[in-house]
């Protein structure tokens, strides 16, 4: 890891406005749970659909999204990531570096109001609310690799990105099972019905199938993304 | 001695050929990279700083390959021609954090020293997105400098300058190549380069037109046939005239536009034989105009010849 990158890529990501609206997907999922935490219906029902379906399922894949090519594509597009890699840096150092910074914000952004929501709706019962939060922990950790590696792949990582989280993962996972193998929110779901106590967390992926996938997923996106750095090429003003 | 070869190399995007089969070696001391806007310059100049792959032929530093080679970047500074660079840090906080990536022992010194160089510590404490055009690029090179390269690359590093930081740069650049750096910059201005470079690359269409010392190629340039069309009081007894003389190669009446034009070959001659010969023969003249001055032609013809 690199400090410089880390501290030039924190700056980038959190110093402009994208630092403002980077709040507003916490302070949405905090604000139901307030408003409906307070209302007199099935506690396990209202936790799971907002923990689990808006929560890992909607607001963290899209906060990932905004971070991880966040992090790597606006540089690349503008062209002042060239001033990391005319460098004699390992491009495996500015990857993981960026990537650090981003898990860092998922967690500190999706991860931690999930935790802080589910405790206001449901309390620590059950193990519940710990076991969306370490589900988003891991979900988002690989999000983030995965969204930094489109960032480098392609100029259009947002639409990629959105069409994967939405409608491969919510959509086309919902209605057909086999999608949920290759789901990142099935993953994490399956790491935090491992945590939370039985019957608490629905997951449809066994966890000793999710874990490996979980890592593969991680670093081949650390070494894809490394590798796209190497050979990343500049399109001339010709 | 830091040498840049580029050995046979060609560089297409689709079918499009960007570069053709160019060879070239730039070595210590300023060289100018001349050529018109889309001969490949640019191209050139990222394969030369390892942001471009050749599809054929190779580019290397002192016999090390440039691509995928991230070694390199500890002799070589580059000034992209693109302007973004991180505008949300002060020029200070963006030539130290280039030092901190370079890992130099003392990246402040070595910041502090860039930017002396480029005279920029004034503004050092201004967000570098308030800058002007000039201001940036002085900072860019202040980036490229900070790590002390034995190469530098510029790519069109005076646009946009007014002419007190043209003459900055250019001073400041000579400097650079008298130490015995290797400067290469990119220029499709002629003035521009040859104020500066004694040793030019031309490149036209993806092509090495010439290579060589500026003056030799420069009267090349001008002592190429030139095309004229001109409008007298009588252009058939003036084309007559004309081609009495050894300086005009051949005379095209032109009915549709009703003018003559006339292929010269010794261009000094031929300035001063017109006015001369329609003074003596009581032609007026009423229009004179060149048909090929545009850079492009003047290329062109390097290409060809």
């Amino acid at each position: 890891m690199n400090l410089t990158v880390v501290r030039l890529t924190v700056r980038g990501l959190l110093g402009r406005r994208r630092g403002v609206l980077l709040l507003v997907v916490p302070l949405l999922l905090l604000l139901i749970a307030a408003v409906a935490g307070g209302s007199h219906g099935d506690k396990h029902e209202l936790a799971v659909r907002l923990l689990g379906t808006l929560g890992l399922g909607t607001l963290v894949p899209i906060l990932c999204l905004v971070v991880g090519t966040g992090v790597i594509a606006t540089e690349i597009d503008d062209g002042s990531i060239v001033y990391l890699l005319a460098k004699p840096l390992p491009r495996w150092q500015i990857v993981t570096s960026k990537l650090a910074v981003a898990v860092l914000t998922c967690w500190l952004f999706a991860a931690l109001p999930v935790l802080l929501a589910g405790l206001i709706v449901y309390g620590g019962g059950g193990g519940l609310a710990l076991g969306y939060f370490t589900g988003t922990l891991v979900a988002s950790a690989v999000y983030s690799a995965l969204f930094l590696l489109l960032g480098t792949v392609t100029r259009n990582a947002v639409v990629v990105g959105l069409a994967y989280a939405l409608v491969w993962e919510s959509l086309i996972g919902n209605f057909v099972s086999g999608a949920r193998t290759l789901s990142v929110q099935q993953w994490g779901l399956s790491v935090g019905r491992a945590v939370a106590a039985p019957g608490e967390i629905t997951a449809h992926l066994a966890l000793g199938a999710a874990v490996p996938l979980l890592l593969v997923v991680a670093l081949a996106s650390v070494l894809g993304a490394a590798h796209r750095l190497a050979g990343l090429t500049l399109a001339g003003e010709e | 001695m830091a040498v840049i070869t580029i050995d046979k190399v060609s560089r297409w995007f689709g079918n499009v050929v960007a570069v053709n089969d160019v060879s070239m070696s730039i070595g210590p001391g300023v060289t100018g990279l001349l050529g018109p806007n889309g001969a490949g310059k640019s191209t050139l100049i990222h394969l030369m700083s390892g942001f471009l792959a050749p599809s054929a032929g190779t580019v290397t530093l002192d016999g090390a390959p440039i691509w995928r080679n991230q070694q390199v970047y500890r002799q070589i500074g580059l000034v992209p021609e693109r302007e973004s660079m991180y505008d949300y840090l002060t020029g200070w906080e963006f030539v130290l954090a280039n030092a901190e990536l370079h890992r130099l022992a003392d990246p402040a010194a070595a910041a502090r020293r860039a930017l002396e160089l480029v005279e920029m510590t004034y503004a050092q404490e201004r967000r570098t997105g308030t800058y002007s055009k000039g201001m940036k690029q002085r900072v860019k090179m202040a980036s490229a400098l900070v790590h002390d390269p034995a190469v530098l690359l510029l790519d069109e590093p005076f646009n946009g300058m007014d002419p007190r930081q043209r003459l900055q740069l250019m001073e400041l650049l000579r400097r650079f190549g008298a130490e015995g750096r290797t400067v290469l910059f990119s220029s499709h201005i002629l003035e521009e380069v040859e104020q500066l470079a004694r040793h030019i690359e031309v490149v036209v269409a993806g092509r090495h037109a010439a290579s060589g010392d500026f003056r030799r190629i420069r009267r090349l340039m001008t002592n190429r046939p030139h095309r004229y069309l001109v409008r007298s009081s009588d252009d058939r007894r003036l084309a007559a005239a004309l081609i009495a003389d050894a300086s005009t190669a051949g005379i095209e009446l032109d009915w549709t536009e009703r003018a003559l034009r006339v292929q010269a070959i010794d261009f000094e001659g031929f300035t001063t034989l017109l006015p001369r010969v329609a003074q003596q023969a009581g032609i007026r003249l009423l229009t004179v105009s060149p048909a090929d001055e545009s850079l492009e032609s003047v290329f062109s013809y390097l290409v060809s010849s």
